[in-house]
């Protein structure tokens, strides 16, 4: 091992002892705030003061006692449905008017301006008159995302349409190529990597809103979960619902990035 | 048989300038080029020799005059004007068999794929790139990318031979090596091909014909030279022959003495 990997695994250590004492002083302060042990007992088991041996949430993220009392591995596959139903929807509306936005000037000219006004705005804000719409909560929570993840898609999409040299062009007249032989021979292989990149900041950005909008429309998911355990004042699982959602974020983060990488065409082949 | 193979016939081209009048880039343009006739077309920068390179191949339209190929008018660009780009222009995402096949596949549809395939083996091995064939274009060098762009342009079966500075870009070396192999293939394949080129050596050595433009704006053709030499040529004999070196004292007098251009 070289000076650097061990730099790599030593450091974060180091940072995370740093954490754990920091969050066992918050605890020493704030009354009734859970200490790192009570959270890992409450994630993975043990015995609580009364010598009563309890499941974690980590431990047993199975179970199902009721419609409404479900493990965390069910909260996150209901929220993770949800994030890609919308994700997929997005993808597949925002990478044709992004491919349209890019090739046509007019196309430009005459939507980038909602494009920019409703781009900063938060998808949450949506959210209370896609309720009203649907009256769904499963509807509300993919069309919130659907709103969140369509932005970065155009707006990358155009971006690597417009990045298609000239050069590529000269060969698709030369060759007489029709707009639709342009489109797939041409333009969509210079701008997959700039589609992927616009994909991966929507994913992550769905996986931040998705937590939020979960707690407004309720039912089930991480995001409502959360919230549901800050009422049953189980505040330790919060903390292990936040570490949870950290992780698969990452997850997705990394996950999208390999399949960037194996559709850029500029990853590949590099002397 | 008509001698008229590809003609053009008073090209101009201006360029809009916004409030001012119009920059003419070359007017006056009249030429008629032979089959299977290799010309060059030199010239210092600015002298719009790529700019008529670019309305032959119809990338860019002429702003009056008429350019023929067997007699019909050009209008936008076509495979049977196939066009040697300086910088490539390869797809990189695709390897070398693949950015030919794709040429191939789009002018001759009508080929079965075995067909197909042996006509894209075929240029393939004209440029001898059998053993890099399944590599992509980010992983060879500058001088073999070229002799795809090269092989590309031939497959398409084209009835003119479009090259624009096709060797600019390389070192001298792999320039030459080039030269060679273009005029191999041209033993091979007789083509009719257009270069410009500002390499003065190179246009005798390939050409049967030399265009000397003059300076711009306002360019057009100055002097025609015709290059009486057996072919094939080989560059070393070359260097002592009467022939030879009248062409370049030609080309090298119209360049420097009567059309010298300062450097801005």
């Amino acid at each position: 091992m070289n000076n650097d990997t061990v730099k790599k695994i030593v450091l974060p250590l180091l940072v995370f002892v740093l954490i754990i004492q920091f969050w066992s002083e918050i605890s020493n302060i704030v009354n009734g705030f859970p200490t790192p042990s009570e959270t890992y007992k409450a994630a993975f088991g043990g015995t609580n003061e009364d010598g009563e041996i309890i499941k974690g949430v980590l431990s047993d993220p199975f179970y199902v006692n009721n419609q409404d009392d479900k493990g965390i591995f069910w909260q996150i596959i209901e929220s993770l449905k949800r994030v890609f139903a919308g994700f997929v929807l997005a993808i597949f509306v925002g990478i044709p008017i992004g491919l349209f936005v890019g090739m046509s000037k007019s196309a430009q000219y005459a939507l980038n301006p909602f494009i920019q006004i409703f781009k900063p705005v938060s998808p949450l804000a949506w959210l209370p008159l896609l309720l009203f719409i649907f009256q769904d909560i499963n509807m509300t929570a993919i069309s919130t995302i659907f709103i969140t993840s369509i932005w970065p898609i155009i707006i990358n999409t155009a971006l690597g349409v417009r990045s298609v040299s000239q050069d590529y062009m000269n060969v698709a007249k030369v060759l007489q190529f029709s707009p639709l032989e342009k489109i797939v021979q041409i333009i969509l292989p210079v701008s997959v990597p700039y589609i992927f990149t616009g994909m991966r900041l929507s994913l992550g950005i769905a996986w931040l809103v998705i937590v939020a909008a979960e707690m407004l429309t309720g039912g089930i998911g991480i995001g409502f979960w959360i919230w549901d355990e800050y009422n049953n004042l189980n505040y330790h699982n919060i903390i292990i619902g936040i570490i949870v959602v950290g992780l698969i974020g990452f997850f997705l983060d990394i996950i999208m990035g390999k399949i960037a990488d194996y559709f850029d065409y500029t990853k590949k082949g590099r002397v | 048989m008509s001698e008229k193979f590809l003609s053009l016939n008073n090209i101009e081209k201006r360029f809009p300038i916004p409030n001012k009048p119009d920059y003419v880039a070359v007017r006056d343009v009249n030429l008629e080029i032979k089959k299977n006739e290799i010309i060059s077309i030199i010239g210092h920068s600015g002298c719009g020799k790529s700019t008529l390179l670019n309305m032959i191949s119809g990338l860019d339209a002429q702003s009056e005059g008429h350019i023929l190929l067997e007699n019909k008018e050009v209008k936008g660009p076509g495979p049977e004007r196939a066009v040697v780009f300086q910088n490539h222009s390869l797809l990189p995402w695709l390897s070398v068999y693949q950015n030919i096949e794709m040429a191939v596949k789009k002018v001759m549809p009508e080929l079965t794929s075995a067909e197909l395939r042996a006509r894209v083996e075929k240029f393939v091995s004209m440029v001898n790139l059998d053993h890099a064939k399944d590599k992509l274009p980010g992983e060879i060098s500058g001088g073999m990318k070229q002799r795809v762009g090269i092989a590309r342009a031939l497959s398409i079966k084209p009835k003119v031979l479009l090259m624009d500075e096709p060797f600019g870009a390389l070192d001298s070396l792999t320039r030459a090596n080039l030269q060679e192999h273009l005029m191999r293939i041209q033993q091979s394949v007789q083509n009719t091909v257009i270069i410009i080129t500002h390499d003065i050596d190179e246009a005798v050595l390939l050409s049967d014909r030399v265009i000397m433009m003059t300076n711009g704006p306002e360019a057009t053709i100055g002097e025609i030279l015709e290059v009486n030499l057996e072919r094939p040529r080989n560059r070393v004999e070359l260097q002592s022959d009467p022939e030879y070196i009248r062409c370049r004292e030609a080309i090298l007098s119209f360049l420097y003495e009567k059309f010298a251009k300062d450097d801005e």
